[in-house]
């Protein structure tokens, strides 16, 4: 019982970030909605079962404008298509996860991966537990955002304005964090140099998928230099 | 728009967002995982997260004014703070609270 209180206090500590982030933007999310006239439950309905923050703002546009069911889904392929990235990075990491692995696929939410992706669990903590509670806890900060953001949204008088930066510090953070442990730093920088390339090549709105096909095709054609020569024998033994 | 209709727009963007994020682990997932897939679960984060940085940052006008001073002065401020402290929830907060002073004070 201690032991589980102290993997649930160090899965709020390490989520304390999200909390802002999902707090802010999840109360944005709400007060749009509700402005659109899709009030609380609606926002509550999208965070439970949509729950990926950037389509949820462009699903208010849509459900305002009369879009169609047809362009409702290709938005969504587009915007949401990095999630297929997160999956293929976590198969290994969320392979014996069992009962509670759906939520966890369910919840690959950006600011989940970040904090999952690197690996580290407390020590003495079930992995696939502790990161149950992380994504647990990031999609209850964000229906709560949500949720007030459609009941009381219009009476914040406080200037907001920029505090949604803190995702961004969030994804810094972990982007320096990963560069001060990596071995190799030729992923992360084919990751910045490949995304801005495509930025300004294809524009703001089109760049994430021209960026991810070519960092995978990139990250493929690099495996013989990345691959590290004695895991890479211990691989041709296990094949 | 009926709210049937909206309802099965919601679904519909549900289901589209539960199939990718569902996708990978249906066809790559059961068997033993190959080499590849191994090697790129070991290197795609580090690719991934400098692509989530970039597109946080997608909105900045590099030609025109502010030309994202407020962006990476603040993004500046949590890489320094963090190799100096390395307290994530320190290095957020410095950077946040030094862009929305940015956004709405200096760069207005």
């Amino acid at each position: 019982m201690i032991m589980n209180r102290k993997i649930f206090k160090e899965a709020v500590i390490r989520t304390v970030p999200v909390m802002t982030g999902y707090l802010v933007l999840g109360t944005g999310f709400g007060i749009l909605s509700e402005k659109n006239g899709y009030g609380v439950w609606w926002a509550l309905a999208m965070s439970v079962f949509i729950y990926a923050g950037s389509m949820q703002y462009l699903m208010v546009s849509l459900l305002s404008s009369g879009a169609s069911v047809i362009s409702t889904a290709l938005t969504t392929l587009m915007v949401n298509a990095r999630h297929l990235f997160y999956g293929i990075s976590m198969i290994d990491r969320y392979k014996d996860a069992g009962k509670r692995k759906p939520y966890l696929i369910f919840a690959l939410t950006d600011e989940t991966y970040s904090l999952v992706c690197r690996g580290d669990c407390p020590p003495g903590a079930d992995p696939h537990r502790f990161y149950f509670l992380v994504s647990l806890l990031n999609q209850i900060y964000w229906i709560i955002g949500s949720v007030l953001g459609a009941l009381i949204g219009s009476a914040i008088t406080f200037n907001t304005a920029g505090i949604d930066f803190a995702m961004t510090a969030l994804f810094i953070t972990v982007f320096v964090e990963q560069w001060l442990t990596a071995e190799n730093h030729i992923p992360a920088i084919a990751g910045v140099v490949i995304t801005v390339a495509c930025l300004i090549i294809f524009g703001s709105d089109l760049f994430l998928i021209p960026s991810m096909t070519l960092i995978l095709i990139g990250l493929s054609l690099a495996r013989k230099k990345l691959e590290p020569k004695k895991e890479k024998k211990e691989e041709e033994d296990n094949d | 728009m009926t709210d049937t209709k909206a309802v099965i727009l919601i679904a519909v963007s549900a289901g589209v967002t539960a199939l990718l994020r569902f996708l990978p682990f249906v066809l790559l997932g059961s068997r033993k995982t190959p080499g590849f897939i191994t090697y790129l679960g070991r290197v795609l984060p580090y690719a991934i997260m400098g692509m989530l940085v970039v597109y946080c940052l997608r909105n900045i006008t590099p030609l025109v004014w502010p030309h994202g001073l407020p962006e990476l002065l603040a993004a500046a401020a949590v890489v320094l703070l963090h190799l100096w402290k390395r307290n994530t929830l320190l290095s957020i907060a410095g950077g946040t609270v030094l862009y929305m002073v940015l956004v709405q004070f200096v760069f207005q």
